[in-house]
């Protein structure tokens, strides 16, 4: 009998405030142990919490980024269980009534090669609700130690129906989602920085059926290929064990990177069993209305909404539009160099070939990765270059020399290009005499091309472009060559 | 709730993790019974469609506004507190899981 | 000058004013009155006077210069040891904290330094405010000072016992379910309980924290409205503090504010249970009042015998949660058998924890565990606004609703010591009053035929502490009860 996976996620995402969800204590990723603290952060006897606005904020904007409802009040529960994480002993988190609620994302999967689109498909989202984190455990030879900085920070939890049917479909969608979550700005969704951490559901049910088997949950998938690795060995193993006349038990399994395998933590029935109720410390907000209205109108354009129109309108290809339209900075970037020139095809090559290519071998040589934001590089800089490539100027050649120039320096293309003498030669009468210098040169050559050999046209060409440094108009090079051996 | 009320004290200890000597739980467990028992007397009240009450002040849109970061402790005063640490960390005995 | 300590805020602010005394004065015959006699009644769990001293110097440096804060200004208050005070043990007289100290100050402590008020001493309690005898403290027993074979009432007995016994001149409990006022009403002493929100509970170690109130103790019902006038805040970092409505003069309007007054008696708090001579003492009280042309109402309050149940649920509930924090991780006691996580927790807490605490964490961990919490939390969450209700509908009807503090004086030590149902019996009067979150103050009310003090109990409307003030404050006046000391 064959089986289908059903796979549902949960990502765990924190969210860009200054302070936590609970104190104004400040967070930063990476500061020493212990020195974003306070008296909340540590849970110190006599200590309340107070809601932080900007981070209910904040995921009621990525709620309505996901196409979710949003409450109309924001209350909050107690989810009772001791580990040494945390510093109450309960996290604060929203379980009767979530801040929001449906929701869908699109996906779009990959397709038969990396240069062609695969289909889109939506993902229905079950839930978004906010709540906090607890601190960092770094477990050592004996012993555990415990850093609190992180302890309070606001997490938002993305919860997905069991809407997924492979683990490609699964990358699909966390690649989808982060792409959403950074263009609005709510978190960075650095997986490696824990920004972003995501569990699986995994179960088994036979092709054709409607009834969901019995799931058990994955733990610790830190990274895309983990969560790709460990829902293809959970749907291996699962499939083994209902091949062998066994049956699933719902359990919550942790994925070990070191052994790419997992193990069983907890039965079902060693549950948590968590002790829900209302917090009593925290009073409820409704919901405003019209600056829900206002969190809407300013919502990005969503990533693969952008990628439609650029195609569309635009005529970009998938090959451009797949590299731009994840960063949003790229996208405007581009939009703003359109207003120079309207070139979008040209603009978009430079922008996803050349300049992100100087980017990635700049950060390689400097410490830190670079944005677009921090180069010297502006829209108006691409944008002229294209502009006087296309008014003949310069040749394309020389605009890749002018383009790692202008990369460095900062200068503006057409500076460059007058500062250097790049400009290209139209004069004809100086080429036509290189030439016929190259022809009589040549006769080899001329002889194929004459045989019907265009090819042999450029052994002719490479002279003509060597002495005057690139700067031959090619169109009229072209031209002037073959006018001169048919005359000849 | 009807039927007379047990606790399982063993579940209900290891939920708030609380260590109690066999004598100390079975005291505890026939004072609760007890307890419980008296308990009964909610069910003498219909509270059918009764919005149940968290709090006795319809208070509401309390919160902490623009996001400006407050004063930190500095890592002394929690190593100051803990039972134990190490280079500004609090430490326990390994935590499996 | 001898007996200062005896003296009332009033009596010694226009001493203070008029130059006859110092506060160093007041604070060293504090200092010695409780040298004297602490040994015998065993109020206070720490103190130091060097520090209660040089606050009490800064007073009168400020007094000699022009500055005085007002009528608090060098007057020392003892606190109880519940409260956080910056620098000071914080133990709520549990095991679990013997060495921890507060790193910062309650907002009540904020508030009555700000009113220039001598911070003095730590005063015992039932361990984290659980219980009605004090005899659950895990470091001492302390005795009433009326007869030190008996109890001093709970949990804020070493804060009723130190004023009866002239060790300050005034003190600070909290009132999760009379714990204010039935120890208020067992040592002669005035004590109340403000409307829930009204004092913020910052600092305050929560015990159950939808019922937690912050109070005073004093001597008379103008000390307690002063102190109350001093401690009032909408408090930033409290969310359920609310910002103090109506007339908040307490001390100017309760002599202007005279009556007569409609004062309603529920004939459920007159029945069964109930000591005889509280009942005849209390009955005239009321007589007193009918004289003075009050209105007499009975009035009813159907589910008053409820509020034991309910609030058992509750409370215990809300402290096993509040309670979860501490485990031996952060601060406070850790077992030296903690050899992994769990031990690390069950040992600690089982070690740290006495009796009372520890049934209480029970109790309430299984009204909230899977299967029970309709049966027990939900269920009593929706009773509690029944009760809420028969106070409200009372109030359309009355000023003001006047019944016994305690069923009975204060009973020997040990006598419900292994009888917890009929300990918990002993807060049926009050208890009602924290579950609607009403204001209710405790006054002197006269003696029994063995000299044990009883109490008259005044509710009042939800920010109607100054119309409580003033009917408290009229019967007060005219009996002088207050005027009358333990021998020692
Ligand atoms: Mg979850
Ligand atoms: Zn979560």
């Amino acid at each position: 009998m064959p089986y289908e996976a059903v796979i549902g996620l949960e990502i765990h995402v924190q969210i860009k405030t200054r302070t936590k969800m609970f104190t104004a204590a400040p967070y930063q990723y990476g500061a020493a142990p212990n020195t974003l603290t306070d008296a909340v952060v540590l849970g110190l006897p006599g200590t309340l919490p107070v809601l932080n606005y900007a981070a209910i904020e904040k995921c009621a904007k990525l709620g309505l980024m996901l196409g979710c409802e949003i409450a109309e009040v924001c209350k909050w529960d107690r989810k009772n269980y001791f580990y040494p994480d945390s510093p109450k002993n309960y996290q604060l988190t929203q379980n009767e009534e979530p801040l929001c609620i449906g929701g869908k994302v699109e996906i779009e999967l990959p397709g038969p090669s990396r240069n062609v689109e695969g289909d889109h498909r939506w993902v229905t989202l079950n839930r978004i609700h906010l709540e906090e984190d607890p601190g960092k455990l770094t477990h050592e030879a004996f012993e555990t130690v415990i850093d609190f900085n992180r302890a309070g920070i606001p997490l938002a939890e993305i919860v997905t129906e069991p809407d997924m049917n492979s683990s490609t479909e699964a990358v699909a969608f966390l690649n989808c989602l982060r792409n959403m979550i950074v263009y609005a700005g709510i978190s960075d969704c650095d997986m490696e920085k824990g920004q972003l951490r995501c569990d699986a559901n995994v179960s088994l049910r036979p092709v054709g059926t409607d009834k969901l088997g019995t799931r058990t949950e994955m733990k610790n998938l830190n990274s895309i290929s983990n969560v790709k690795a460990a829902i293809e060995y959970e749907i291996e193993r699962q499939t083994e064990v209902l091949k062998g006349g066994g049956s699933i038990t719902q359990e919550t399994r942790r994925w070990d990177v070191e052994s790419s395998s997992s193990f069983s933590l907890r039965s079902k029935e060693e549950a948590h069993d968590y002790r829900y109720f209302p917090d009593p410390d925290l009073m409820p907000v409704q919901m405003d209305r019209s600056r829900i209205k206002e969190l809407e109108a300013e919502l990005p354009e969503p990533p693969l909404d952008k990628q439609r129109r650029y195609q569309e309108s635009f005529k970009l290809p998938f090959t451009l539009t797949s590299v731009l339209c994840v960063n949003r900075e790229l996208c405007e970037f581009f939009e703003e160099a359109l207003q120079t020139h309207q070139a979008p095809k040209q603009i978009a090559n430079y922008i996803t070939n050349d300049l992100l290519r100087e980017l990635s071998a700049a950060s390689e040589s400097g410490d830190c990765a670079l944005g677009v934001g921090q180069c010297k590089l502006t829209p108006s800089h691409i944008a002229t270059l294209v502009k006087i490539i296309d008014e003949g100027v310069i040749s394309k050649q020389i605009g890749k020399e002018v383009f790692t120039e202008m990369f460095v320096t900062g200068e503006m293309p057409d500076a460059i290009v007058e500062k250097k003498g790049l400009k290209q030669s139209n004069d004809i009468g100086e080429i036509e005499a290189l030439c016929r210098e190259a022809i009589a040169g040549n006769t080899k050559a001329v002889g194929q091309y004459k045989e019907g050999n265009i090819k042999a046209l450029n052994a002719l060409k490479g002279p003509v472009m060597k002495a005057t440094k690139g700067q031959a108009n090619p169109a009229m090079l072209d031209g002037l060559l073959k006018k001169l051996i048919d005359e000849g | 709730m009807s039927e007379t009320p047990h606790i399982d004290i063993d579940y209900v200890a290891n939920l708030a993790r609380l260590d109690m000597t066999e004598e100390e739980k079975s005291k505890l467990g026939s004072q609760l019974d007890d307890i419980l028992g008296y308990f009964d007397k909610l069910n003498s009240v219909d509270v059918e469609g009764v919005e149940p009450m968290a709090h006795a002040h319809r208070v509401a849109n309390v919160w902490r506004e623009g996001d400006q970061t407050g004063e930190t402790y500095a890592p002394e005063i929690l190593t100051g507190m803990a039972p134990d640490h190490r280079d500004n960390q609090v430490v326990v005995p390994k935590v499996v899981e | 000058m001898s007996d200062l300590h005896f003296k009332t805020i009033t009596e010694l602010a226009a001493m203070l004013a008029a130059g006859d005394i110092t506060s160093v004065a007041i604070t060293q015959s504090v200092i010695n009155r409780t040298a004297a006699v602490d040994a015998q009644v065993k109020a206070f769990l720490s103190s130091d006077p060097e520090d209660a001293l040089s606050q009490a110097k800064a007073s009168d440096e400020r007094r000699v210069a022009g500055k005085s804060l007002g009528p608090l200004d060098g007057i020392p208050i003892g606190i109880k040891d519940t409260l956080a005070v910056k620098d000071q043990p914080l133990r709520c007289a549990s095991k679990m904290l013997e060495n921890y100290v507060s790193p910062f100050d309650a907002t009540c402590i904020t508030k009555l330094r700000e009113a220039g008020v001598v911070i003095w001493g730590r005063l015992n309690m039932d361990e984290f405010a659980m219980g009605s005898s004090t005899e659950n403290s895990a470091y001492q027993t302390t005795c009433n000072p009326w007869n030190l074979e008996t109890i001093p009432g709970g949990s804020s007995g070493g804060s009723a016992a130190a004023m009866a016994a002239g060790e300050a001149i005034a003190t600070l409990g909290t009132d999760t379910g009379g714990s204010i006022r039935q120890p208020a009403a067992l040592c002669g002493v005035v004590g109340m309980k403000p409307t829930y929100g009204l004092i913020s509970r910052y600092g305050l170690v929560a015990f159950a924290s939808s019922l937690d109130q912050v109070g005073p103790f004093a001597r008379t019902v103008e000390d307690a409205a002063l102190l109350m006038e001093a401690m009032l805040s909408k408090d930033p970092l409290d969310s359920t503090s609310i910002a103090p409505q109506g007339e908040t003069n307490y001390a100017a309007a309760l002599k202007e504010k005279k009556g007569p007054w409609k004062l309603g008696i529920p004939h459920e708090f007159f029945g069964e249970g109930i000591n005889p001579e509280v009942k005849t003492n209390i009955e005239k009280a009321i007589d007193w009042y009918k004289g003075q042309g009050c209105e007499i109402v009975d009035i009813s309050l159907p589910h008053s015998e409820l509020a034991v149940p309910v609030y058992y649920i509750v409370a215990t509930a809300e402290a096993s949660s509040n309670l979860a924090r501490f485990d031996g991780v952060r601060y406070g006691h850790r077992s030296d058998e903690a050899k992994d996580a769990m031990t690390l927790f069950t040992k600690s807490r089982g070690e740290g924890f006495g009796d009372e605490v520890k049934r209480r964490i029970i109790l309430g961990t299984y009204v909230l565990s899977s299967g029970y919490y309709d049966a027990y939390y939900l269920r009593a969450q929706k009773v509690r606004r029944r009760i809420l209700g028969d106070f409200e509908k009372a109030f359309e009807q009355v000023d003001a609703i006047l019944t016994p503090t305690s069923p009975t004086p204060a009973f020997k030590r040990g006598e419900r010591a292994d009888d917890p149902l009929a300990m918990y019996l002993s807060d049926v009067y009050t208890i009602s009053v924290n579950l609607a979150g009403l204001p209710a103050i405790s006054i002197p009310s006269g003696f029994t035929e063995s000299g044990l003090p009883i109490g008259l109990q005044v509710i009042g409307k939800a920010f109607g502490e100054a119309d409580m003030f003033a009917i408290a404050n009229a019967f007060e006046q005219s009996h002088g009860y207050y005027k009358m000391m333990p021998a020692l």
